[in-house]
């Protein structure tokens, strides 16, 4: 029996009934919208029981005055099937309100989440919640603002400023 | 802002006779001809012996994420070789095909188009891994097998020249197809390389692979196994060195990969010397994949015939008011795809790069999101070379094959 995106929905939706909020279908790919509090157990359910062993992607998207609540942490999960044949791909979707961006890692379920938590921490300022490491990963450590966010002023450059004149004062030490 | 101790404190040890035992940290690149880039890495040893490892990257980011947030759709295409500049045809490609997918015009793509993006992408990884294999070699001492690679490298970036003027950052193909037909020497120059290249691919061959020295400094170095792997999210000649067969182009066919006769090379040691065995056996599976290409390649239309989304030809655009007022339109709001959000993944040389697009309706996306594969892989570094000998770093680095253009993008 093969398995696919359709089924891998039920099973979801009967394992977790209050947490699938919503689910779409756009150019043949699913996408889940999932509760956060719940994402955690959904990941290892999908990862254990399911074998979604492949975390492709992890990131986020800022929807400032589009939608709300205004962030959606966006995880592309992938599962090989045996002999790598059946690839199936699902995203799930997690919203976090503006005030309350802190989310569960998933570095326990998979540990190649944690350079792409890292990131998505770095350029939205997302927390994740039991992350081994969550420090800046691309921009320097004390840079300020994050970039990604939609209200980043792109013309600031005060904090690669402020930055760049730190790292020079610390050479000179 | 943390700062690295230059001796950690707490991993001192006192020794009966009162004296200490630390480890010492050293500090690898940012400049380090050897990390291939702007990579630094702060090594805690333990005499030769590495304690622990960590990468901090970071210094080439550009931001082209939000870059791409405040142009048109095409403008982004530039961007996308700039990341991975190794093979930065396979950029362009991979990002042309999210655009089509968004935009839902697949199925609209002349063969041609097609078959010509099959042949370039697979140009891509060969060029992609001779720089690979020549620079892990030189990294080892072994100047020769970097001379061959680099030579052959030569002849890919010619036949790049010749179809659109660049030889690094192409920027080539179009949302719809080509933006100019093939050159009438394209085939003929594919096909001279498809008969040269097989005997550099031999003579690197006898180079290297039953070497004594490259056989000792890559066997059992770097070692991942396969659940290690995926867990960590490794794709590429990085994944399959491990034993796991996932190649995109085998899982989720796109340009008609599924029509093409072709293996997917798989080791199973998991070191060094099985994702050079992966990579070398690869360029073999390209060439035939070139082959079967270039012997299809069909004559007809290189671009869609979508008014909406391809500019119109140039003498129009000249000559005709109609024409000039959809060129205007074209470029100055861009095309406007519906609003909905897609992920394409392809099968970059390095590994999976997937692009995730979202519209809103508008000429310029709303976000674009690059899974680049080097910035994954570059995670299993510090598990890889952790326990084994400095040395062993350089060469850890080099068999995974990143560039740090699109880790830091």
């Amino acid at each position: 029996m093969s398995f696919d995106a359709e089924q891998t929905t039920t099973l979801l939706t009967k394992e977790f009934p209050q947490n699938i909020l919503d689910t779409k279908e756009y150019r043949g790919e699913t996408t889940l919208v999932v509760s956060k509090e719940q994402i955690l157990n959904i990941c290892s359910y999908l990862k254990d029981q399911l074998d979604f062993t492949f975390l492709a992607d992890l990131t986020a998207v800022d929807y400032l005055e589009v939608k709300f609540p205004r962030y959606e942490v966006v995880y592309h999960i992938h599962r090989f099937g045996p002999e790598c044949e059946e690839n199936v791909r699902i995203r799930l979707k997690a919203e976090l309100a503006e005030g309350d961006i802190k989310i569960d890692s998933v570095t326990p379920v998979w540990r190649g989440a944690d350079w792409l938590e890292r990131e998505v921490y770095d350029m939205f300022g997302i927390e994740f919640a039991g992350h081994p490491d969550l420090r800046r990963i691309l921009l320097p450590e004390d840079y300020g603002p994050f970039p990604l966010r939609k209200d980043f002023d792109v013309r600031n450059r005060e904090a690669s400023k402020r930055s760049f004149e730190n790292a020079l004062e610390e050479g000179a030490d | 802002m943390e700062r690295v101790e230059f001796i950690s404190e707490e991993q001192a040890i006192i020794n009966e006779d009162g004296t200490r035992t630390e480890t010492m940290m050293l500090n690898m690149g940012p400049q380090h001809p050897a990390t291939h880039g702007v990579l630094r890495i702060v090594l805690h040893l333990d005499g030769e012996m590495v304690v622990k490892a960590v990468p901090y990257i970071g210094y080439l980011h550009r931001g082209i994420e939000k870059l791409c947030e405040h142009i048109t759709y095409q403008q982004c295409l530039p961007y996308t070789d700039r990341m991975d500049y190794i093979a930065s045809i396979c950029n362009n490609i991979g990002y042309i095909l999210t655009v089509e997918k968004l935009l839902g015009i697949e199925n609209e793509i002349p063969e041609r188009a097609k078959t010509t993006e099959v042949i370039l992408f697979e140009l891509g990884r060969i060029e992609s891994h001779l720089v690979g294999i020549g620079t892990n070699a030189l990294d080892l001492g072994a100047m020769s097998a970097f001379l061959y690679c680099f030579k052959e490298r030569e002849r890919i970036y010619d036949i790049l020249e010749t179809i659109c003027g660049a030889r690094l950052t192409t920027s080539y193909p179009r949302v719809g197809g080509l933006p100019l037909d093939l050159p009438e020497k394209f085939k003929e120059m594919v096909r001279n390389f498809l008969k040269i290249f097989p005997t550099t691919l031999n003579e690197v061959e006898n180079l290297l692979t039953r070497n004594k020295i490259w056989i000792e400094r890559t066997k059992g170095v770097a070692v991942i196994s396969a659940e290690d792997a995926v867990d960590l999210g490794l794709t590429g000649p990085a994944l399959r060195g491990s034993g796991v067969p996932y190649d995109v182009r085998k899982a989720t066919p796109y340009l008609g990969y599924e029509n093409y006769d072709f293996e997917v090379p798989v080791a199973n040691e998991g070191d060094a010397y099985s994702r050079y065995l992966c990579r070398m056996e690869e360029m073999n599976q390209s060439l035939k994949i070139i082959q079967q290409a270039i012997d299809n390649l069909p004559d007809g239309p290189y671009i869609a015939d979508l008014p909406d989304i391809v500019l119109p030809e140039k003498e129009l655009t000249y000559t005709r008011m109609e024409s000039l007022i959809r060129h205007f339109v074209i470029v100055y709001e861009g095309f406007k795809p519906p609003a909905g959000e897609v992920q394409h993944a392809v099968e970059n040389p390095k590994g999976e790069l997937s692009y995730y697009l979202i519209s809103d309706g508008s000429g310029k996306p709303y976000r674009m999101r690059v899974r680049g594969p080097s910035f994954v892989n570059m995670q299993a570094l510090s598990q890889m070379v952790e326990g084994s000998l400095v040395a062993d770093v350089i060469a850890a680095i080099g068999s995974l094959d990143i560039v740090l253009g699109e880790i830091d993008r």
